[in-house]
């Protein structure tokens, strides 16, 4: 287990400004996940530590060595760096049986013929793969073929490995078991893994502490799981992260009015955070599930949809020309009831935050 | 995720001279040799005479009343084998792809025969058949019915059309089967649900979605009919009736290989590529379709059409067809080659194995396999690699421009090959650095390079499109250098395209007249080429000897091919 | 009225591969006027299969097929009518939309072939684009437009001829998430209306449920059973349509005394009510997120600790030891515990299925594998 540092690196491609003065630490033995929306620089980032991109600024490091530095006109070669990457596509070789594909980084390395072989078998174990030692790819499935990439990319010495959105070309179900054993071999085998999503689900799943990357390569959040989901940092995260209402509101001498379109609602139980600006426009955040029927609320709103999904109804209300999404979980639905599509009834907020309004894209 | 790709790992390493950059000068310089000097020759001593603008030899040349007929012949053989093909190859492609007609797997694969013969064999074997004044079954029929002169003259403009129709039909044929075989069926459901009939269907769907492929296919029969050499050479000339590229050969000939001739050969090459490019433009005015995107989703048989009644006669009418085209002309070949003189009956009296004997005691002929065993197999291995290498900086190194060596790879698959051949004349007499290859075997084998370079091309590049740059990566981060990178994974996993690249260069270069009828030097005939000659110096019945020995190596080689292919791993 | 009936409805294929199989199984089923049916299962269970016999793209092995009153299919009397002439709407997976044709002519083929009028053909299309938001792209080709455009061209397509019956098969299978769920809607709107019924294929349970009044869930060729949506997920018959709907988390249970013990745990009783036919060996199945999840104090219910927390974007998820078993719960993030904690559980209205079908299962996951 390593631990790998980025220091202001700066990416430019053609015009494109991909990365800016970014830096983050990984810690040693733990599972990183980067997040974020398709083109925000995440890939480009890996490929840096890979050795595969030529940032123009900052620095790489990994431990105590430096594996790239802008100033120092260090590069390392990406034969050199030894960093193990699992790719989306596999990228297993399919002229290769299992045990060759596992085995090239250690031929590469002139390792003793015995040795090679032990240290295969040992990984070919860890990703429960020893059966198919002898297979070629093409006689595998994708989750298979992806356990082939994890052996080959953990025998090489283990340390640093680099998975690159490893589960997107597998089934649902797969994908799921995938992050389990993903999760078990990293367990077992204690590598540092950076592991490069666009799925927040699967992130959250997995990892010890998750980076949120914003379009344009700014890191928005450097945290644990549930410290992004229960205080995102701000409105990017908390939308990216789950689905999510907003209505704007208006501060008055400490009552606050909820001005979803049509009409206004004062919300007496709104209160705002400590060192709020009120002065600045603000909308209030919610997620589906942190509203709660309560016919008795002022808050007034008619059921346009309500869709039953098994674990959870689905609900579209009208709050004053505002469409919302209400979730309620089948046990509340069981002890409260069912709301009817079209009935008039009362809403509550719960955990709610505040935002600034989105900015208008030029 | 080409998007966040740094174009060079080499330039990424920070080395000087990256291999990158080294491949991609080779391939410049090869293209320039091969391909770029040739074309320019033409164009140069067409226009040029000793150092000064002369375009009175292009302009009289193109004001030639036997030159102008022989466009004219050009552009209307081109017109009804284009024509003919098309209906005849959709026709085919329909019945056997969508219909219930039996034994399909058979008939397909013996309609593609046509495909793998030189077509000047079948020439021969129609005029040997059909001949306007010894024809056998003229004599036959003339004596049978006492008619006064033959009914079927092979030698004529229609005679041309019929046997290049036999022979080019399968372009088609094959493009529209695997469209058909490709195409989503639901795509046909879907109009059986709107209400249509399966007739309708057929013509308002599964016919317009196949355009794109018949077009396709039509585009190869008429390039290909436009530059042919073989069949009109053999029928046409005694009558008089002359092509473009036959034209050529006869100025050429005629000169004695003299330069002012090699001239007048350049002045009508670029008539002809004007009439190959007009050709083109027009054809892509006509059929200005796109490629759909007809490929199916889930994996259904597609419904077949049930024929009923008509299955019987279509039936016969593929199995007539197929005698026709295949069986006929193959055993007209055979036959002749037995024949103690040519004329004789073909009865097994006058049978005997002779001409057999006495063509594999000629040195000539011996020398011709040689030689075009030796130019097919250099051409194929030194294309293979070459194609491999042009394709590689196209698809993987992508440097600036590599439009441009794209373009030039493929432009002398679109140039008729007795441009060609005029072309490496011109450049490789003499006129460059004083080098001179003419008459030697070396020239032959520069102007199949030229030629054929494409088809490895293709091959490598299609393959090439399918390897991953991450498989590539992969390596790298293995620890395995950007050279160790290419040679494990890379070259490896396109080896089955290199191969078949090679096959597809041997095959029609064993086969090849049109090019090596303009180089051939007294010691280096080919195999085309020793047939032609012994054909036009009177020895039919040894010609077709040769031409049976030829048919017997074009069918060895391709079970290899068959086999070699068959057990390909996927990439 | 019953607008598509099915009666002892079996197919037969012989493949190379398997040999013989029974793809649909005495298939019997009403679907009514102005519903929307799902039939839902997993692949290979014979739901594809029915459609396309439905839509007489596959002949049947026995039965018949009743649509609108008139029967279509019967395979005693030899009688079969084709495609063309069943008056439905249906739209593929594939998007099945024509590259050659612009979007106008797409969907005013159905129109031409039966030879309406100019005029009425351009009202009609127009009225179709308008309603699945196609206005303006009438002179575009297919190949410019997204995937979720296409699908749009194929249900305009299929209710311009304002069929009874409209089948679809998993129309929704090539698009994202997110467009998944407003054509969801999309086509609950469309069937608002123009009032047809719908059958409507998926191997997604959730789309199912969303989408229908009552579905069908099958499997390895045979009706498990026909419902509601709620009625499926919440009483399911059996184990495989409880696994098959939802997240399901089962605990074997023995009954000993008068009380459920849970398999591995002879001390403390499960609170469950017995049904009244059950054996000694039960299995107590439910859903991770209608357990209630209690702190000791606040109510009764059985004791444990928690032994895990995952944390999930809209819900926490824990693991409970229940006797030697391990029990899923989920519930939202308000409720919290640390790993360690004492806890109470209690199930709230559980199936109860028989401890064989255990056995069973397993058969059928051998089968799936086959």
């Amino acid at each position: 287990m390593s631990k790998v540092a980025f220091k202001n690196i700066s990416f430019k491609y053609g015009q494109n400004q991909i990365l800016k003065d970014f830096s983050l630490e990984i810690e040693a033995g733990e599972i990183l996940c980067l997040v974020g929306p398709s083109g925000c620089g995440k890939t480009t980032l890996v490929r840096c530590l890979l050795g595969l991109n030529k940032p123009d600024t900052g620095e790489i490091y990994v431990d105590d060595t430096c594996i790239f530095s802008a100033t120092r006109r260090v590069n390392m070669p990406v034969e050199r760096r030894n960093i193990g990457i699992v790719f989306q596509d596999y990228a297993v070789w399919p002229h290769m049986t299992v045990s060759e594909n596992v085995g090239y980084s250690l031929k590469k390395r002139r390792v003793p013929k015995d040795q090679m072989a032990r240290r295969v078998a040992d990984a070919l174990a860890q990703v429960n793969m020893t059966e198919y030692a002898n297979h070629l790819p093409s006689q595998l499935s994708g989750g298979q073929q992806q356990r082939v990439a994890i052996a080959r990319a953990l025998v090489g010495n283990g340390e640093i490995i680099v998975m690159d959105e490893p589960i997107t070309n597998l089934d649902a179900k797969l994908r799921e078991q995938m992050l389990t054993e993903i999760r078990e071999i990293q367990r077992r085998s204690g590598t540092t893994v950076l592991y490069i999503t666009h799925d927040q689900q699967s992130a959250l799943q997995l990892c010890d502490r998750m980076a949120i990357m914003e379009p344009g390569g700014n890191l928005c959040q450097l945290g644990t799981d549930e410290d992004i989901i229960l205080h995102p940092a701000n409105r990017f995260t908390f939308e990216f992260i789950g689905v999510s209402n907003f209505i704007p509101v208006e501060v008055k001498g400490g009552a606050i009015t909820l001005k979803p379109g049509s009409r206004d609602f004062p919300w007496a139980e709104g209160r705002l955070p400590e060192g709020a600006d009120a002065t600045k426009p603000l909308e209030v955040g919610v997620r589906p599930n942190d509203i709660v029927f309560d016919k008795d609320s002022p808050l007034r709103v008619t059921v346009n949809r309500s869709v039953f999904l098994g674990s959870e109804y689905d609900y579209f209300v009208d709050l004053g020309g505002r469409e919302l999404r209400v979730q309620q979980n089948t046990l509340d639905a069981a002890k409260y009831g069912v709301v009817k599509e079209g009935a008039e009834t009362g809403i509550r907020l719960l955990n709610y935050r505040f935002y600034p309004p989105k900015e208008v894209q030029a | 995720m080409s998007r966040g790709r740094n174009k060079d790992l080499a330039a990424v390493d920070g080395r000087r001279f990256s291999m990158d950059g080294i491949m991609t000068a080779v391939t410049v310089v090869l293209l320039l040799v091969v391909v770029v000097i040739p074309v320019v020759s033409i164009i140069y001593n067409a226009f040029f005479f000793q150092g000064h603008f002369d375009p009175k030899l292009f302009s009289s040349q193109l004001t030639d009343a036997g030159n102008l007929a022989a466009m004219w012949n050009t552009i209307k053989i081109a017109f009804w084998v284009t024509l003919l093909g098309t209906i005849v190859g959709t026709f085919y492609a329909w019945l056997l792809g969508r219909s219930d007609i039996p034994a399909k797997g058979l008939m397909r694969a013996l309609f593609n025969i046509p495909y793998m013969f030189p077509p000047f064999l079948g020439a021969m074997a129609w005029d040997l058949l059909l001949n306007g004044r010894s024809g056998y079954l003229n004599k036959l029929l003339v004596s049978t019915f006492g008619l006064e002169a033959a009914p079927i003259n092979i030698n004529t403009l229609g005679g041309i059309v019929f046997v290049e129709l036999s022979y080019y039909f399968p372009f088609v044929f094959m493009q529209v089967v695997s469209a058909l075989e490709r195409m989503d069926p639901t795509l046909e459901e879907c109009a059986r649900i709107a209400g249509a009939k399966q007739m309708t269907v057929i013509r308002k769907i599964t016919l317009p979605l196949v355009v794109p492929a018949i077009s396709a296919g039509a585009l190869l029969i008429l390039t290909t009919s436009l530059a042919h050499f073989g069949v009109p050479s053999i029928l046409g000339f005694s009558q008089g009736i002359y092509t473009l590229p036959t034209k050529i050969y006869a100025v050429i000939s005629r000169a004695g290989g003299s330069f002012e001739g090699i001239r007048q050969g350049a002045a009508l090459s670029i008539m002809l590529v004007l009439v190959v490019f007009t050709a083109l433009v027009i054809q892509k005015k006509i059929l200005s379709s796109g490629s759909y995107d007809i490929i199916k989703g889930k994996s259904m048989r597609p419904t077949l059409i049930k024929l009923r009644g008509a299955r019987i006669p279509l039936l016969i009418l593929c199995i007539a067809t197929l005698v026709l085209i295949v069986i006929v002309p193959l055993v007209m070949i055979f036959l002749v080659s037995l024949v103690k003189a040519y004329g004789l009956p073909l009865i097994p009296e006058n049978f005997t194995l002779q001409n057999y004997q006495r063509i594999f005691a000629a040195s000539g002929t011996i020398d011709s396999v040689k030689n075009s065993l030796f130019v097919s197999i250099s051409a194929g291995v030194i294309c293979m690699f070459l194609g491999t290498l042009i394709a590689y900086v196209v698809q993987k190194i992508r440097p600036k421009g590599k439009e441009v060596l794209e373009v030039l790879s493929v432009l002398p698959y679109s140039l008729p090959g007795t441009v060609l051949a005029i072309g490496v004349i011109l450049a490789w007499s003499g006129a460059i650095g004083g080098i001179s290859l003419y008459n030697t075997i070396w020239i032959i084998l520069v102007a199949y390079i030229a030629r054929y370079l494409s088809f490895s091309m293709k091959s490598s590049s299609a393959a090439l499109l399918q390897v991953h740059p991450s498989l590539e990566e992969a390596a790298r981060t293995c620890g395995a250098s950007h050279m160790e990178s290419l040679t494990d994974v890379t070259l490896p996993l396109i080896r089955p395209a290199m191969v078949s690249g090679f096959f597809l260069i041997f095959l029609p270069a064993m086969r090849e007249v049109t090019t090596s009828i303009l180089l051939y030097g007294p010691y280096t005939r080919t195999l085309g080429v020793q047939i032609y000659s012994l054909r036009d110096a009177g020895m039919i019945p040894q010609a077709a000897a040769l031409g049976s020995v030829a048919i017997v190596i074009i069918i060895i080689c391709n079970t290899i091919v068959t086999q070699a292919t068959k057990d390909r791993k996927g990439v | 009225m019953d607008q598509v009936i099915l009666r002892h409805v079996t197919k037969r294929f012989t493949t190379k591969t398997l040999g013989d199989i029974v793809a649909v199984d005495d298939f019997n089923l009403s679907v009514h006027e102005g519903e929307c049916f799902s039939f839902l299962g997993p692949s290979g269970c014979g739901k594809s299969t029915t459609l396309r016999m439905i839509a007489g793209f596959e002949d049947l092995s026995e039965g018949e097929i009743e649509l609108c009153g008139r029967p279509v299919s019967i395979k005693d009397k030899n009688l079969y009518i084709p495609p063309e002439e069943r008056g439905l709407g249906m739209v593929f997976q594939s998007f099945a939309v024509w590259p050659h044709m612009n979007v106008f002519d797409n969907v005013a083929f159905p129109l031409q072939i039966q030879k309406v009028n100019k005029t009425e053909i351009a009202q009609r299309v127009k009225e179709a684009m308008k309603h699945t938001s196609l206005t303006g792209l009438e002179e575009v080709f297919p190949s410019d437009l997204s995937g979720g455009q296409q699908q749009r061209i194929a249900l305009a397509r299929a209710i311009v001829t304002q069929p009874k019956v409209m089948l679809l098969d998993e129309p929704l299978s090539n698009l994202d998430p997110k467009l998944r769920e407003t054509m969801r809607f999309e086509i609950k709107e469309l069937q608002r209306k123009f009032n047809f019924t719908i059958i409507f294929v998926t191997h997604d349970q959730s789309e199912a449920m969303a989408i229908s009044d009552r579905m069908m869930v099958c499997d390895m060729g045979k009706i498990m059973q026909i419902d509601t949506p709620e009625n499926l997920y919440n009483k399911p018959n059996s184990r495989f349509v409880h696994s098959f709907l939802g997240e399901s988390t089962f605990i074997n249970v023995v009954i000993q005394d008068g009380k459920v013990f849970a398999a591995g745990d002879t001390q403390h009783p499960l609170d469950l009510e017995i049904p009244k036919d059950a054996g000694r060996n039960m299995v107590v199945a439910t859903r991770p997120n209608s357990i209630d999840l209690l702190k000791p104090g606040e109510g009764p219910g059985y004791p444990t600790r928690i032994d895990k927390r995952i944390f999930l974007t809209d819900r926490t998820e824990y693991l409970v030891q229940v006797g030697d078993q391990t029990l899923k719960i989920q519930v939202p993030h308000r409720i919290s515990f640390a790993e360690g904690d004492a806890c109470h559980v209690r199930f709230v209205s559980p199936m109860w299925y028989p401890a064989e079908d255990e056995a069973a299962e397993k058969e059928r996951q051998r089968r799936q594998l086959v």
